[in-house]
């Protein structure tokens, strides 16, 4: 009898005991299960087809259309998920270094697998291929990245930041009007940074100074910039020098980086850039660096969780505050700059088009971590250059997927994918008690 | 959660303050709003100034200065005639402040409840589609045609406005990102039906756009305005009702001013939540229906234009009361209908009231930088309200 208590005390040892991660469990082997069936659903469709695909952005005399027998791609898709359903349903998920690239490859194959059946009948004249997601992808996260690393500045410092929108759109002008006046694109990224910092004043302003609630505060600052910007660039004539003296700004060119560019599949993506982009890669290594690893971003964080505290041992709370919401507007004002000078040139209104929105939604989605933002904001830029992609094909309808991160969004913050928990003081003003 | 806050008089003070009637307790608040307005004018009026081509174009110091006078004094002259110069020019206002009216008394509803409904665009996006939907593709006889596709545009609001508002109670989501993502969820739909299903396109046009609404589902129109802007007015009594005489009402201010006291009240809290969010869809989906079925008569891509983010800056401005928001409501009806003329008759872009608008609410949220930039001391601010800060709540 006594050793029947010993199995059952070596067995129940084995069994998950955390509840939260019985369910957790649960979750990754539905969410895999679910990627699995319309994988092999994909895969019975397809089975027969072939696709074309190249490895640029676009059909080009350097990227010629390639061949492709769909079926073995699709069945193979198949096998990973199955893998990774079998790894989930035993449990071995449980630790992150483990999990986190489990549910990347599950995720690149079930793409794989989704695009492959969504091309599969594409060949002849139309001649639509799959082509490399990674040069979109990199263009539209930028501002994305850029924004809710402003986010995630502020909102550790305890001040929320729901002005992004409107710092993009006035580094955006910034950007445009002052590249416009000196005819130099790099002028453009320094006044965007202005532009940013500007709005980013306001915010702490109100915010801190007049402790005005500040999702009032950022949500209409967005209102003010959006009518602002598109006021002033209204005013600008259409005709004569004035135009051009103002909203006509040169484009940042895309500069090579040599040897790194020349790496098949990723180089020209990541290493055929802008200066801003590469300013971006800059950045994201450097935010969580400065915010983890130097003094100040101690104090920035520490006044974001407990200002009481911060001040019992003589930070100065709402210096810090000002700074880290004055460098979140300088980034975000950054991210603006995408919109005109780093891509399309002239500036429109309501050209960032409530991104900022998005890039709010990426720090939330990054749990506030700065690591954790960048990846939802590239995760966005992924979903919004997939429905690029498959907008011609029209086989699953573009406002579908275009709807995909709002929803992904919504999910995280229900608390299907594990606690969100913001700053513990975000958006209280601190009043020297 | 960002609560509207009545800042309490000073101990001692309660002696002389009941010497007054109680209506005089608003004076403060009524001068600090027209202080703000006159504040955000001259601000649009420098504006003006600085990019107007009248004043930078200008040959001499002289005729700048005679510039300035015409573009400022020309601007705000045809905003002035074009929102209440004429009986035409009222009832233009009239039927531009009645869908901000409705949507700023969903988010006026749901500020007292303590939530902070960004979501107004998308319930009124989803209200859109139903009141539209039934406008166009139902085939009933006249007045209960349109009374469905009211009722219609409501439940669709409604809709809507219940999810944040249940995500809020099961799961602890903040409203703010749930509305916000669910309104771009609702703009996506749109364009969706509008493009794809065939009930909701029209041939031969560029844009995507619906059939037009029935005749019979249309609000009858008396002295040129339709009679959606009647109902405006009637929900705003019936908001005001609603929060000041009905045990929902209380419960719901309750939940909002303390949401741990309302619990150990015997409140159910998140019960409260999903009511709250549910009736400011609704009210939403109403506007939407004053837009679709009394103004603009299809279906666009942009049929709900930025009525559901201007509606947050009326329930501001009218500081989450329903008497506020009517006011609130009028005055940016009256901003927009200026603007058109503002545009169309001396080329000042309209976005310059946008400008204004946002400027009147900051200064109203912030009185005390009124109060710096005039150099007035306020009377110890009894009777002020302001928008108390808080944090991203829970």
């Amino acid at each position: 009898m006594s050793q029947a208590v010993q199995e059952r005390v070596v067995d129940h040892h084995h069994e998950v005991r955390d509840p939260h991660e019985r369910r957790r469990r649960i979750k990754s082997v539905v969410v895999l299960g679910i990627a699995l069936a319309l994988l092999v659903w994909f895969a019975l469709d397809a089975e027969s087809d072939t696709v074309t695909y190249v490895l640029g952005d676009r059909v080009s005399r350097e990227f010629p259309p390639q061949e492709l027998a769909a079926g073995p791609v699709a069945w193979g898709c198949v096998v990973v998920l199955a893998i990774a359903v079998v790894l989930a349903a035993l449990n071995l998920l449980r630790r992150q270094a483990v999990a986190v690239p489990v549910f990347i490859v599950s995720g690149l194959a079930f793409y794989l697998g989704f695009m492959v059946w969504e091309f599969r009948d594409q060949g002849g004249a139309f001649q639509a291929a799959i082509s490399n997601p990674l040069p979109g992808t990199v263009a539209i996260a930028t501002p994305l990245i850029l924004g809710a690393l402003a986010g995630v500045m502020c909102e550790r410092a305890g001040v929320i930041n729901i002005a992004i929108e409107g710092q993009f759109l006035a580094g955006a002008f910034f950007a445009a009007v002052f590249a416009s006046l000196v005819f130099d694109a790099y002028i453009g990224l320094v006044a965007a940074i202005v532009g940013g910092v500007l709005l980013a004043v306001l915010l702490a302003l109100f915010g801190i100074n007049y402790q005005v609630n500040q999702v009032v505060v950022g949500v209409v600052l967005v209102a003010f910039a959006a009518g602002l910007t598109a006021f002033l660039n209204n005013q600008i004539p259409e005709s004569g020098k004035w135009k051009e003296y103002l909203n006509q700004p040169p484009i940042l060119e895309k500069i090579a980086i040599p040897g790194l560019s020349d790496i098949p599949i990723v180089g020209v993506a990541l290493f055929t850039q802008t200066a801003l982009v590469y300013l971006m890669y800059v950045i994201i290594v450097l935010v969580p660096f400065v915010l983890y690893q130097t003094r100040w971003g101690l104090r920035v964080r520490s006044v974001g969780e407990h200002p009481k505290a911060a001040d019992t041992v003589g930070i100065r709370v709402n210096r810090i505050r000002w700074q880290a919401v004055l460098v979140g507007g300088g980034l975000a004002g950054l991210g603006g700059a995408y919109f005109t000078v780093g891509s399309s040139g002239s500036f429109d209104q309501d050209i960032s088009n409530g991104q900022g929105f998005i890039a709010l939604a990426a720090v939330i989605m990054g749990r506030w971590h700065p690591v954790g933002a960048t990846l939802a904001a590239i995760f966005f830029g992924f979903m919004w250059n997939l429905q690029n992609q498959v907008g011609l094909v029209g086989k699953v309808p573009p406002e579908f997927l275009g709807a995909a991160p709002y929803l992904a969004t919504i999910i995280a913050v229900a608390g299907f994918v594990g606690r969100v928990r913001p700053p513990a003081a975000d958006g209280e003003p601190y009043v020297k008690g | 959660m960002p609560e509207v806050q009545q800042v309490e008089p000073p101990e001692g003070k309660e002696a002389t303050l009941r010497t007054q009637p109680k209506w005089m307790d608003w004076l403060p608040t009524v001068r600090m709003t027209l202080l703000s307005i006159l504040v955000a004018l001259v601000f649009g009026a420098i504006l003006i100034a600085i990019s107007d081509d009248r004043v930078v174009g200008a040959a001499s110091f002289g005729d700048a200065i005679t510039g300035l006078g015409q573009a400022v004094g020309g601007s705000y002259w045809a905003m002035l005639t074009g929102a209440v110069g004429g009986w035409d020019a009222i009832a233009d206002t009239l039927v531009k402040a009645a869908p901000l009216i409705c949507a700023g008394l969903g988010v006026t509803l749901a500020f007292r409840a303590g939530l902070f409904n960004i979501g107004g665009q998308g319930q009124l996006v989803l209200g859109a589609i139903f009141a539209g939907y039934v406008g166009f593709a139902m085939d009933l006889p006249p007045g209960i045609h349109l009374v469905v596709a009211v009722i219609a545009a409501g439940i669709g609001g409604a809709l809507w406005g219940a999810i944040p508002g249940l995500l809020k109670a099961k799961t602890g989501a903040h409203e703010v990102i749930t509305t916000i993502m669910l309104n771009y969820v609702a703009a996506s739909l749109l364009l969706y039906l509008l493009s794809n299903v065939n009930a909701f396109q029209r041939e031969g046009q560029l844009n995507p756009r619906s059939h037009p609404v029935d005749t019979t589902a249309t609000f009858p129109t008396i002295f040129s305005v339709h009679t959606g802007v009647l109902a405006a007015m009637v929900l705003t009594a019936v908001v005001w009702w609603v929060l000041e005489r009905t045990t929902l009402g209380f419960e719901m201010k309750a939940a909002g001013a303390n949401p741990d006291a309302a619990r150990t009240a015997g409140m159910n809290v998140q019960r409260l939540y999903v009511y709250a969010m549910t009736l400011a869809g609704l009210l939403a989906g109403l506007a939407a229906a004053m837009t679709v079925l009394g103004q603009r008569l299809s279906l666009t891509t942009s049929v709900a234009g930025s009525l559901g983010f201007d509606a947050i800056t009326v329930a501001l401005l009218g500081r989450a009361t329903p008497l506020g928001t009517l006011l609130a409501g009028l005055l940016f009806g009256a901003l927009d209908a200026g603007g058109v003329q503002m545009q169309a008759g001396e080329g000042t872009p309209i976005q310059l009231t946008e400008v204004i608008k946002a400027l009147i609410v900051l200064f109203v949220a912030a009185p005390a930088v009124v109060r710096s930039m005039l150099h007035f001391k306020a009377r110890r601010d009894h009777g002020e309200t302001t928008m108390a800060a808080k944090g991203w709540g829970g």
